[in-house]
């Protein structure tokens, strides 16, 4: 019989299974069971959106595309970027499409990193930034967002977290797990450190049209470092569209060209019927993003209002659909705190340690759920605070 | 917030105050006073149930008439509409453009009732010149509701990053 374990990749062998998955496999064998876990809409995709992707297959457009995507998909991105966001990207050469913002990451990473670089990771953090930085052997610099920083990023903390090594930072506002996010004067504070030591930004937006009361801003804004920026985007989070695995980074030229060749030899090219969707979005779903952003920004209002009746501090996140209450009162760890949960109450809730260490003592709530569906979510959440 | 709160009455006639509150971010008495203003103001105009007869083996008949007339010097069509929109057979009354002047749709017990209506009621309104009575066959989708909900939601991950 082989022995796999000598076969294995190094880093992959060291690589932490994500502290979701434990979950989802208890979650799974019980019955009855509410979830507020999932990290995507709760909207079936709008039906012109579907209806394009039908469309496609019905006429046969079904060949590969371009490695970089359809150019009509990448110029209305670049449009859509106009519009809304007020930055300008060429959709020649600045702009590429990929199989969801997930391989956006993994390209980005592998092609500008060498061993041993250092890449700044504030936490809590998505899941999906420390492996992939780690698998291509660069090294994780976690720098902590703090509750009362409102998990935004400072200027001090980041001052020193920078060294002679430091090739890049990832952020992701507005941010999965937290729903912290950062405004225009938050990053020109943080500016000058970026430019003077020449670092990429990875700059994560999937959730950028989940900015409640105020207009997302990109790093990208900021004038002078645009250049130094690589912003990764999707459709999933904005028109509900996450098994359709369509994402895209806009960055400038010399970039998008290393990135194009990974991407090339990996994947060739994004779903070619998806794509086709994902025009239809650019082009004619902002009226799908006003509506859905009305609903989630209803439901946040809602769960913030009832987690502090039943006991549970949480501020009132700005962004994405995810609140972040802490846990600390209850004197449990967040892994002690979910598995409790789903134990007595048939609960499940993702707990904050699952984003690296400074999330300990918080847990992800998603409300991307019907109002029914949090009401009893919230009832039983209360029956266990009150049982503590 | 009005607009907000006129969209979530008009998805939900049922949704609760305390809920309204909440997810608008206010009070349960700003809420009362509001609805109660649009009450007054016939902004909110009614509360209705979207009832699918067919499930509930109820046989009602219902039928789309188009009807044109001839308007009034000085009132338009308002007076014959006043007249058609008091008879409470007529669920709806719509003053539209094309080749009739009024659409309205009426609910009735049997096919005879409708006939009956038309032919005794509303044919012989001074001003009403011709009408086209449509029996509905089927209901599709009412009030943007869907009638045939075979399959529920496609289902989601439990958990997911």
């Amino acid at each position: 019989m082989m022995i796999f374990d000598e076969l294995i990749n190094i880093q992959v062998k060291e690589m932490a299974p994500s502290g979701i998955r434990k979950f989802f496999d208890i979650a799974s064998s019980k019955k009855g069971v509410i979830s507020l876990g999932v990290g995507e809409p709760d909207f079936i995709t709008p039906y012109h959106i579907r209806e394009a992707a039908m469309h496609a297959i019905h006429t046969g457009k079904t060949f590969y595309t371009a490695n970089k995507g359809l150019l009509e998909l990448r110029q209305e991105i670049c449009n859509y970027y106009l519009r809304r966001f007020n930055l300008s990207y060429n959709p020649n050469n600045e702009c590429m499409i990929t199989v969801g913002g997930s391989e956006a990451i993994d390209i980005v990473l592998r092609a500008i990193l060498n061993e041993g670089d250092e890449v700044i990771l504030p936490t809590p953090s998505y899941v999906a930034y420390a492996p992939i930085i780690q698998l291509s052997k660069g090294k994780v610099v976690e720098v902590t967002m703090t509750e009362e920083n409102g998990f935004k990023l400072k200027k001090d903390q980041l001052k020193k977290a920078i060294s002679d090594k430091t090739k890049a930072i990832v952020i992701n506002f507005p941010s999965n797990p937290t729903g912290g996010i950062m405004e225009y004067d938050d990053y020109l504070e943080i500016a000058d450190l970026i430019k003077e030591n020449n670092i990429l930004v990875i700059s994560d937006e999937i959730y950028a049209e989940l900015t409640y009361d105020k207009k997302h801003v990109s790093i990208a804004n900021i004038e002078q470092l645009k250049e130094n920026t690589i912003i990764i985007n999707g459709f999933s989070k904005a028109y509900s569209m996450t098994g359709y695995r369509v994402g895209y980074i806009l960055a400038e030229k010399p970039l998008i060209e290393m990135f194009n060749k990974i991407h090339q030899y990996t994947i060739m090219c994004a779903s070619t019927p998806s794509q086709f969707a994902a025009i239809e979005a650019a082009k004619n779903g902002d009226k799908d993003i006003e509506e859905m952003y009305l609903s989630f920004k209803q439901r946040r209002n809602y769960i913030v209002k009832e987690l502090n009746r039943i006991g549970l501090r949480t501020h009132l996140p700005e962004g994405a659909f995810y609140v972040f209450p802490s846990i600390k009162s209850t004197n449990m760890t967040s892994n002690e705190f979910c598995e409790t949960l789903l134990d007595k109450e048939n609960l499940a809730l993702v707990p904050g340690s699952a984003f690296g260490a400074d999330g300990e003592g918080y847990v992800r709530i998603s409300y991307a759920y019907s109002l029914e569906e949090i009401k009893q979510a919230i009832e039983r959440l209360e029956r266990f605070l009150k049982s503590l | 917030m009005l607009k907000e709160m006129l969209s979530l009455l008009e998805k939900n006639a049922r949704i609760e105050v305390t809920d309204l509150a909440a997810l608008l971010n206010t009070d349960e008495k700003t809420i009362n006073d509001q609805i109660k203003e649009c009450e007054e103001k016939n902004i909110i105009a009614g509360y209705h149930t979207i009832v699918n007869w067919e499930n509930a083996n109820t046989e009602i008949v219902k039928a789309m008439i188009a009807v044109s007339s001839t308007p009034e010097r000085d009132k338009g069509y308002d007076h014959i509409a006043e007249i058609i929109a008091n008879y409470p057979e007529v669920n709806s009354l719509y003053l539209v453009s094309g080749r009739t002047e009024f659409i309205l749709i009426i609910n009735g017990s049997t096919m005879r009732e409708i006939a009956d209506f038309v032919a005794h009621r509303l044919a012989p309104i001074e001003g009403i010149n011709t009408t086209e009575t449509m029996f509905i066959l089927k209901e599709y989708k009412i009030m943007g509701e869907i009638m045939d909900k075979e399959n529920g939601k496609p289902e989601r991950l439990l958990m997911t990053l």
